[in-house]
């Protein structure tokens, strides 16, 4: 006993929390969450001429004309404009607006509705990234936090008879509960013992994929008795947000509106609020104001996974009612990421980039139908978004932005 | 005090550098030679279609989360949608889904483009292909391995697997020397447990036939339930699972799930110095042929006629004459089958192929029933 009390005053003393001392990572987030709205929409910009060069080099009618380019150059610049413009008009005729679909109302709003469809869910977990970030907190466990959401919504949603409306809202709320509670213990972990919520949230994603996986399996949990396939029963039609006759939007997109209100009024109007940014700015400063930075961390945490839950109970009760699968994240939990990067984690800017990211999912579906173009592309370019929000200097010395200028 | 730069690293960077630029120039003189061809004629065609034989199918495909590159069913059915196109000068169109929420979206975006027959790769695609169907009568659906639809316009392609893998097992029985044979799967799902089923009654109905004693180590027919690698990955757990049963004895393999097969052949050709009558059994397509840097220790694959299938589905629609009528792979129509023991015909009883052949023509007169919970019901 004697000995080992010996030992530890040998050692020198460690840096106390009331030292200052710079958190590299934390600066990192910060520069990367805090870029202007000009950056978000040069780096789009920049990314869009990135994929535009791939789908040129990838375009096997490029590749054949490029091998005569000296007989006949014009053929090479044909085919990369048909191919380029071929691309990108039908990704947009996707998710806006497409001429040669006009026959009935429905056919025009189409691509429109598919787009907001598939924004919902992806601006209400992009919400459940920003919040984590603004108390300086990364949160990279979207997937287990929406998988952990949607088990527990759909389950609610296949087994617990309610009235209609009240039924999606219990599953909904119990989702979101679900996905508060798994990410909240990342949240306490980090304010009692430190542990970085990084390594945490994807440990934990691992266990949530598994152990849904599992009781996907088992039929006393969420498999359907029906069959022996790992999927669980369709929803009770009283637990499924309805699609609009004849369209595919359905109430998730009016939810994650709602949410983004939230969110600002939270952020920019609640006492708490006002705590989260505080810490998120600097919590020994935040600590010394009299602020409980642990209570703020494990809230934080838990909020962000209530949204990242709740987005999950959309999944289950909007895109997926027929039986869901342990991929109903749809790699929604990371493309959240992406997309508060994009927008900031501002509310308005999370919701564009939402929007955004869903005109691109409604668009690649017809990009690759119509064009033959792998939906991986949407991918890179997605990828290279982020690569440009993370590397402002470079996006800045392409467009020729002046230096240090704010917009 | 002046720092003196050490004169080599002046010269190892200018070397470097030159490099580079030397490199670059070559490369780009290639690009210049390779865009020295010469123009083709110009003869008007812009369509490039191919030999029009006037029908007007699309014969379209969506793949579910594998992707078409899966070097499984997806990829197996994505070659019969191009064989049977291009057997009927037709253009195929395909999409791929990154994962299992976007079935319908991409569905519906090939009934945009005007297709005519659009084949769902999977169960996971039923309920999508459901819906669909009922939405777009007028467009023609084929849906491989599930038999839950009933629609006029939906044809379902299922596969008696169990009867193919019966033979594999029959055969693994006569071949081990270790009297203990074992199959895994990627997940626990009827696709993939229906070859496990076969297998084992196989290996069972050879012991009950020659007094044998051959144990099937990885699945256990009665409780349905076994070892998996929890996905249809090549990853390092697909490899460790196939070393597990080769410490246990087993010489005679069947991983069935896709491309979990590789990982598992890895750790036999490792193996085989210890053991060298190691041998693997193949799953879907003829793995001697279609992986021939593996070809040395697959005895034989349990054969699913998906290409097949999908070019018939086909030809249906181009005569006319598709139903929706359900395909059932059975080893009487080469639904399903058993490839050829190739090199290992030697290393088997003389009489391997007559009890096959016995085996074959027993479970097509009824005679012999392979009964598999996973079994097509119809």
């Amino acid at each position: 006993m004697s000995n080992q009390v010996a030992q530890q005053a040998a050692v020198p003393e460690p840096p106390t929390e009331d030292a200052p001392r710079r958190d590299v990572g934390r600066e990192l987030l910060h520069r990367l969450f805090n870029g202007t709205p000009m950056l978000s929409v040069l780096a789009v910009l920049a990314s869009l001429v990135v994929g535009a060069i791939l789908i040129g080099f990838t375009n096997p009618r490029v590749a054949e004309a490029a091998g005569y380019f000296f007989a006949r150059p014009g053929d090479t610049f044909a085919a990369l404009w048909q191919a380029v413009s071929g691309a990108y008009i039908s990704l947009f005729q996707g998710a806006i607006f497409n001429p040669n679909r006009m026959d009935s109302v429905q056919q025009v709003l189409a691509p429109l509705s598919t787009t907001l469809y598939y924004a919902a869910p992806l601006i209400i977990a992009g919400l459940g990234v920003a919040i984590a970030f603004k108390v300086g907190l990364f949160n990279i466990g979207g997937r287990g936090q929406m998988l952990v959401g949607a088990g527990v919504a759909g389950w609610v949603g296949f087994t617990v008879p309610l009235p209609p409306v009240l039924h999606v809202a219990v599953a909904l709320i119990a989702g979101a509960l679900a996905g508060a509670l798994w990410g909240g213990i990342v949240g306490l972990l980090k304010a009692r013992t430190g542990a970085h919520e990084v390594i945490l949230t994807i440990m934990l994603n691992y266990v949530a994929y598994l152990g849904i996986q599992y009781a996907l399996r088992n039929p006393d949990l969420l498999r359907n008795q029906e069959n022996n396939n790992p999927v669980s029963p369709p929803m009770m039609d009283t637990a499924i947000l309805h699609s609009l006759p004849g369209f595919r939007v359905h109430a998730g997109i009016l939810i994650a509106i709602a949410v983004v209100i939230l969110y600002w009024w939270f952020i920019e109007r609640s006492n708490l609020g006002y705590q989260f940014r505080a810490v998120g700015l600097n919590p020994d400063a935040a600590r010394q104001a009299g602020m409980n930075v642990g209570l703020v961390t494990t809230l934080a945490m838990a909020f962000g996974g209530a949204f990242m839950g709740l987005a999950g109970g959309v999944q289950v009760a909007g895109q997926v009612t027929s039986g869901f699968t342990a991929n109903i994240d749809a790699g929604i939990g990371f493309e959240a990421i992406t997309v508060a990067l994009l927008g900031r984690s501002s509310p308005w800017g999370t919701l564009v980039a939402g929007l955004l990211f869903g005109a691109m999912r409604a668009g690649g579906f017809n990009m690759q139908a119509a064009q033959q173009i792998p939906i991986d592309l949407v991918l890179v370019l997605q990828a290279f978004i982020v690569l440009f929000i993370a590397a402002p200097a470079l996006v800045k010395t392409i467009f020729f932005y002046p230096k240090g200028a704010r917009s | 005090m002046t720092r003196r730069i050490p004169l080599s690293t002046l010269s190892k960077k200018s070397t470097a550098r030159r490099n580079l630029l030397g490199g670059a120039s070559v490369i780009a003189i290639a690009g210049l030679l390779a865009a020295c061809g010469t123009a083709p004629e110009d003869d008007g065609d812009t369509g490039a279609d191919g030999g029009d034989n006037g029908s007007d199918q699309v014969p379209c495909m969506v793949s579910d989360a594998g992707g078409f590159d899966d070097q499984s069913f997806n990829e197996l059915s994505h070659d019969g949608l191009v064989a049977g196109s291009e057997a009927h000068g037709l253009d195929p169109r395909t999409v791929e889904s990154e994962n299992d929420t976007v079935y319908e979206s991409n569905i519906e975006s090939l009934v945009n483009q005007g297709c005519t027959l659009i084949f769902s790769v999977g169960f996971l695609l039923q309920p999508a292909t459901e819906t669909m169907a009922a939405n777009y009568e007028d467009v023609n659906f084929a849906i491989i391995d599930d038999d839950q639809i009933v629609a006029d316009n939906v044809k379902p392609l299922i596969y008696d697997t169990a009867q193919a893998a019966f033979l594999a097992g029959y055969a693994a029985a006569a071949y081990t020397e270790s009297d203990r044979v074992a199959t895994w799967g990627g997940m626990n799902i009827p696709t993939v447990t229906i070859f496990m089923d076969g297998f084992a009654e196989g290996v069972e109905y050879f012991n009950e036939e020659n007094g044998a004693e051959v144990e099937v180590l990885g699945w256990d027919v009665e409780a349905q339930d076994g070892s998996f690698t929890g996905g249809f990955e090549a990853n390092p757990e697909a490899r460790s699972m196939a070393e597990q049963f080769i410490s246990q004895g087993a010489d005679v393999l069947m991983p069935v799930g896709g491309p979990i097969f590789q990982p598992a052949a890895e750790a036999v050709l490792d193996a085989q110095g210890d053991n060298p009558h190691l041998a693997m059994i193949g799953v879907d397509t003829d793995l001697t042929e279609s992986a021939p840097e593996y070809a040395d220790i697959f005895l034989t694959s349990v054969l699913k006629g998906l290409a097949v299938s999908v070019e018939d589905t086909i030809t249906e629609a181009v005569n006319g004459e598709f139903n929706n009528e359900p395909f059932v792979g059975t080893l009487e129509n080469d639904g399903v089958g058993i490839a050829d023991f190739y090199d290992f015909a030697s290393d088997l009883p003389d009489t391997i192929d007559a009890d096959i052949d016995e085996l074959r023509d027993a479970i097509i007169d009824g005679s012999l029933v392979v009964e598999s919970p996973s079994s097509p019901s119809i």
